[in-house]
């Protein structure tokens, strides 16, 4: 390190700070996801999120790497030791550069496989997930972080004359969409949980289990967002490092107005503001702020996540009304339909036609490819594995039935297991 | 309906990806917003696929 350039190491070690508060997203994220779930299954969400974030790393590592490539602005940021492309097992990844671009792979596939636990809650085989999550992390994830911001959509505009560039800097597409399309293919695939819909098509409420656990999660989450975000721009939206306090500004601005979104719409409609929904649209904020982290201005970023608020609230609501989908954790709603509003806002708030277009055309990739592929590879893998737990153990809970013990043993009787 | 919606969806992803690599200008714009349409309409048969079957109709 001694004998690179100075401005390298500045960039070098800063962006490594922020990627070491990326792991914070993840436990965020997981903290949301068991507490927005069962008390049966809270142990069994905690360790689904353990176990598939270690397949994610793992997988990644070994063909995930090698199928996403560079980001085009790291290969910049890596120069201090040329890259070939990353063969199978990561290999000729060894400068610190290198190292640091693989690093932040991992901890964004890792946050991306985690979120489709959220929407199979409390039904989803442990099995089942660490095996969907082969494909995620070593095909779907790294197949659109290549398009995202290797080989196709950094190039629209030099390229294939579109005027300017798809721009997702903190992985509101890649990480965000991919994981929340992922997670609607799961909730289609594997139904609603036992009682959540009545014979009429009226869902049942079945109320978070810890709303402590889901707050703490969103403020965790905020820290690895503010890591997340930041690494992004540096490395793949190419930002200089000494513009990173934007990329923080408008991050905790889009989640603090989305939160404040959430807490009027719920108030409007149901005439309380709703904690589960609250932290659903500081989430949103959170995602939404993702992809224009680095090229929004503060008060475009107040507009962002002012809306991704108010839509969380209302799609929550279309899924499970409308559309009969049963996504306890709202991650269909967080993850990708305010991902998928945070593209679109890059080129709505950029003011120009042409950039709106170059949002499109990633939306487009994302919902047109990647969402039936997902769809199909898992309805493929669950005709081997079961993604579903049995009637019985989805009456007896998750965490009694795939793991043996209770995550609160001395406190919880749950009257509808002793009647049956 | 759930075939045709995902047939839909790769079509629209197609035609923008299509548009995207043969064409320029006014005509490039309209392709994509074109492509975005259908797939919003395989999204929709999708969506409508899925829906669980009304009590009257079981």
């Amino acid at each position: 390190m001694n004998s690179l350039p100075a401005d390298f190491q500045f960039s070098f070690t800063l962006c490594l700070g922020f990627v070491l508060l990326a792991p914070f997203a993840i436990a965020g994220v997981a903290l949301i996801n068991a507490g927005l779930g069962r008390s049966r299954s809270a142990a069994h969400a905690m360790t689904s999120c353990l176990c598939v974030v270690s397949v994610a790393a793992l997988i990644y590592f070994v063909c995930g790497f090698a199928v996403q490539r560079y980001p085009l602005h790291a290969e910049q940021f890596v120069a201090a030791g040329p890259p070939g492309a990353p063969g199978l097992f990561s290999r000729g990844v060894s400068d610190p550069g290198a190292l640091l671009v693989l690093l932040v792979g991992i901890f964004s596939v890792g946050l991306a496989s985690i979120i489709p636990l959220g929407a199979a809650a409390d039904r989803w085989r442990l099995s089942a997930a660490c095996t969907s999550t082969v494909l995620l992390a070593g095909w779907t994830y790294p197949v659109f972080a290549r398009m995202a911001w290797h080989q196709f959509l950094p190039m629209l505009d030099v390229k294939f004359n579109l005027g300017h560039a798809f721009v997702d800097a903190g992985g509101s597409g890649a990480i965000q969409v991919t994981g929340g399309l992922t997670a609607l293919s799961l909730a289609w695939l594997m139904g609603p949980r036992r009682g959540k819909f009545a014979p009429d098509g009226l869902p049942a409420a079945i109320p978070a289990h810890n709303e402590v656990f889901v707050l703490f999660g969103c403020m965790l989450a905020w820290i690895g967002w503010l890591g997340l975000n930041s690494a992004g721009a540096i490395l793949y939206a190419g930002m200089h490092p000494q513009n990173s306090a934007l990329v923080a500004v408008n991050t905790t601005f889009s989640a603090t107005a989305a939160a404040l979104a959430a807490a009027a719409v719920t108030r409007l409609r149901f005439r309380r503001p709703d904690a589960s929904l609250i932290a659903n649209g500081w989430m949103a904020g959170l995602v939404a702020s993702s992809a224009g982290c680095a090229t929004l201005k503060p008060a475009t970023a107040i507009l962002t996540g002012l809306v991704a608020g108010a839509l969380v609230v209302l799609s929550v609501e279309w899924l499970e009304f409308g559309l009969k989908v049963d996504d306890p954790c709202g991650s269909v709603s967080v993850h990708a339909v305010a991902g998928l509003w945070g593209l679109l806002a890059v080129g709505i708030f950029a003011g120009d036609p042409d950039q709106f277009m170059a949002q499109l055309v990633g939306v487009a990739i994302l919902i047109g490819f990647i969402l039936p592929i997902t769809y199909g590879l898992n309805c493929l893998l669950g005709h081997v594995i079961p993604h579903r737990v049995s009637p019985d153990g989805e009456r007896q809970g998750m965490d009694l039935h795939e793991l043996g013990a209770d995550a609160y043993p001395e406190f919880v009787v749950h009257a509808d297991e002793l009647m049956g | 309906m759930k075939l045709p919606g995902f047939l839909l969806l790769l079509s629209g992803g197609g035609i923008v990806i299509a548009a995207v690599r043969l064409l320029h200008g006014g005509a490039l714009s309209g392709f994509i917003l074109a492509g975005f349409a259908v797939e919003v309409l395989g999204l929709a048969l999708v969506a409508r696929a899925h829906l669980p079957a009304s009590k009257d109709k079981r």
